[in-house]
């Protein structure tokens, strides 16, 4: 084992930009994502029949295939035919349209939203319909229900598993090092093909990957654990068996 | 140039259906392996004595910690240059072709193994314990209790995360092709290079993956089925 070439600046700023990276695209993914999962739990359950029908092609498709064929598809495929849509070239759009990082986060954001949408949708419909009528009663609106009852009732109920998706989100990014974006991947490649050193590289980030691993569990437990309203069951470090 | 964009799907088929077979091929086999993995893992976890315990312990958090595509990565390389050094030992060095499958298969099983080793875990903790007790009380050997009362009990209650380990092999078969194995997305990737319609053969590429969960899905759910029998319905 020789990682003698971890002193070596030029290296270390690639760990670095990859690290942040890898933790940019997670931040970008899971907001956007989630926020896309409660509209596609919301259409399903509440949209006009051929909206529902094609927000259920939609989570089929994204489940149903792989995440590398996805990323593929965005980025070569529609990016290739972007390329040949007169004018685009000349537009603010464009540099946009070349960027790696564009199209990572806008694939990994379909993907949660067509994961977290369907657990959403269940957990939504496994609030009570009485608590929401119960909300009506009192004189809120539609979308005060939605955000004062609905929601937080769905997210009290599907929290771990949400987090559950959130792990898996960190662990689905050095997929990004295919499209040549700079992640923690992409960085050991650079220094195995430099240094021809093939495991050191991929051993330290797989270290710093459980690490991160890690982390995010903790914070993501400390979300669980000081959400209002969760049952005293479910308020401790190790959950029950 | 122009016999270049001609090219189509048509011209792909063979490689494309090859590539498939070999992917569907490679995960049979991963997951065959994998459920052996995860009973192992799984008996491992529950046994009595601790250092076995540990040892699984590591493996399933380990393994469950660590993207699959850097493990994929990692183990083929170390796969790799075991198996190349076991077939040069016994005389058969630069037997490529299986050395690539056979790192393949083992790579997506050792992962597979290791989420597997949880799913039956929880499965076979979950299987009442009266059961188990009068099946000693009934004297069943060991190996008795366990292929009738422990796998058969505990099977309804695994069918489920096997059925979504299943569908994440089949979508993690195609992280096999970043390591230039020549499986479905592989040549999926050639073809797209080559005749430079990116669009289409992803396109392509998406609807035969879904072809392929979407009927394991339908399959699981006949087996979901089957093995409730019996069983009271849930209301």
């Amino acid at each position: 084992m020789d990682f003698t070439w971890l002193s070596d600046p030029f290296y270390q700023r690639y760990l670095w930009e990859g690290f942040v990276n890898t933790l940019w695209l997670l931040l970008v993914s899971a907001v956007g994502g989630l926020f896309l999962a409660v509209l596609v739990a919301l259409a399903r359950l509440r949209g006009p029949r051929p909206l529902a029908w094609l927000i259920w092609a939609f989570t089929t498709v994204m489940r149903g295939t792989p995440l590398l064929v996805q990323l593929f598809f965005f980025y070569y495929g529609v990016g290739h035919l972007m390329e040949g849509v007169p004018g685009i070239q000349e537009t603010f759009m464009w540099p946009l349209l070349r960027n790696p990082f564009f199209f990572a986060a806008v694939t990994f954001i379909l993907s949660v939203g067509a994961y977290s949408g369907e657990v959403i949708r269940g957990a939504m419909q496994s609030v009570p319909q009485g608590e929401l009528e119960a909300g009506r009663a009192f004189g809120l609106s539609g979308f005060q229900v939605l955000t004062r009852l609905w929601l937080p009732r769905a997210i009290q109920l599907c929290l771990p598993t949400l987090t559950g998706e959130m792990i898996l989100l960190l662990k689905s990014i050095p997929l990004v090092s295919t499209i040549a974006l700079m992640d923690l991947l992409q960085a050991a490649n650079i220094i195995r093909d430099e240094t021809f050193l093939v495991y050191e590289p991929l051993l330290l980030i797989a270290g710093i990957y459980l690490a991160t691993t890690v982390v995010l569990t903790l914070v993501l437990r400390l979300v669980e654990i000081n959400f209002p309203g969760m049952q005293p069951t479910q308020r401790r470090w190790l959950p029950i068996r | 140039m122009t016999a270049m964009t001609s090219e189509g799907l048509i011209d792909w088929a063979g490689p494309i259906l090859g590539g498939a077979l070999t992917t569907v091929q490679i995960a049979v086999l991963a997951y065959a392996i994998g459920l052996l993995l995860g009973l192992l893992g799984a008996g491992a976890k529950l046994s009595p004595w601790a250092p076995l315990r540990s040892l699984a312990t590591a493996y399933s958090t380990l393994i469950r910690a660590v993207p699959e595509l850097l493990l994929i990565i990692l183990l083929y390389y170390a796969g790799a240059q075991a198996l190349d050094s076991l077939l040069a030992y016994l005389g058969m060095a630069g037997a490529v072709q299986i050395t690539g499958f056979a790192t393949a298969v083992g790579v997506l099983a050792f992962v597979q193994g290791a989420y597997m080793t949880e799913v039956f875990r929880g499965a076979i903790l979950a299987i009442p314990r009266g059961q188990l007790e009068a099946a000693d009380a009934f004297g069943f050997s060991r190996w008795a209790r366990f292929h009738r009362i422990v796998l058969q009990g505990m099977l309804p209650n695994a069918l489920p995360g096997m059925s979504n380990l299943w569908l994440i092999l089949i979508k993690d078969t195609a992280l096999i092709s970043v390591i230039g194995f020549n499986e479905l997305f592989f040549t999926i990737q050639q073809a797209a290079a080559s005749s430079r319609a990116y669009f289409l053969f992803y396109a392509a590429a998406g609807v035969i993956y879904l072809l392929i969960t979407l009927s394991s899905t339908a399959l699981f759910t006949r087996l979901e089925r089957y093995v409730r029998r019996g069983q009271p319905t849930e209301a």
